[in-house]
């Protein structure tokens, strides 16, 4: 079972440059909420954004992770 | 399961993506959400009074497969508006709130009939269920 520790470590090591900060949202360990803050972000658009977090867990979004809310955003 | 029957359902969604400007692919229907992550969505959408078409993707797991095939997003629901995605329900709220939702979608939030929106909204799942039927 994922925590949102791991969560947090798996973003940042998936997207060079990126910080997260990640919530267990129910305490079940399979509803997580994640504001991740990236250079990457930059010129790309919402869907692109999230796609770059989502791509980093694959099918495990929707499976072992059932959902992962997202606030992407680029540092001001 | 043949690769026919999954580009069946694979044609049937590209179809009513293409034929519908709104549409959303939510678990439940729009009276009756099956996930908070739809409630939340149909409820944006309500807010604005935006005519929406809405397919409900629990009673075949293909549609769900195929879909996020097509759109290359993972999670439930998808927001399409003339063809391209949106967003889930994180991208759709947060548009809702910034007022984007009400531009993208072309509604000033008092100008839609409901009347229209709930024959829309049920015009479209005969198409995805005539084809699960066939396959059931």
């Amino acid at each position: 079972m994922p925590n949102a520790e791991e969560i947090k470590q798996r973003i940042e090591a998936g997207i060079p440059g990126a910080s997260a900060e990640v919530e267990d949202w129910t305490g079940g360990g399979d509803h997580f909420r994640a504001t991740v803050t990236a250079e990457a972000f930059a010129g790309r658009s919402r869907i692109e954004q999230h796609r770059l977090v989502y791509d980093v867990f694959g099918a495990e979004i929707g499976g072992l992770i059932h959902a992962l809310s997202l606030k992407t955003q680029s540092p001001r | 399961m043949s690769d026919t029957e999954h580009n069946q359902i694979r044609e049937a969604i590209t179809q009513a993506i293409s034929e519908h400007e709104t549409i959303l692919f939510m678990k439940g229907t729009p009276d009756a959400p099956a996930c908070g992550f739809s409630a939340r969505t149909v409820a944006a959408l309500q807010a604005l009074q935006a005519p929406f078409a809405a397919v409900d993707v629990l009673p075949d797991p293909r549609i769900r497969e195929e879909l996020s095939t097509i759109s290359q997003w993972p999670t439930i629901p998808q927001l399409f508006v003339k063809g391209e995605l949106v967003g889930g329900c994180d991208i759709v709220m947060e548009m809702y709130e910034s007022g984007e939702l009400a531009q993208t979608l072309g509604v000033d939030g008092d100008g839609a009939d409901e009347r229209e929106q709930r024959d829309e909204a049920h015009a479209v799942a005969p198409g995805l269920t005539q084809i699960e039927n066939r396959l059931g």
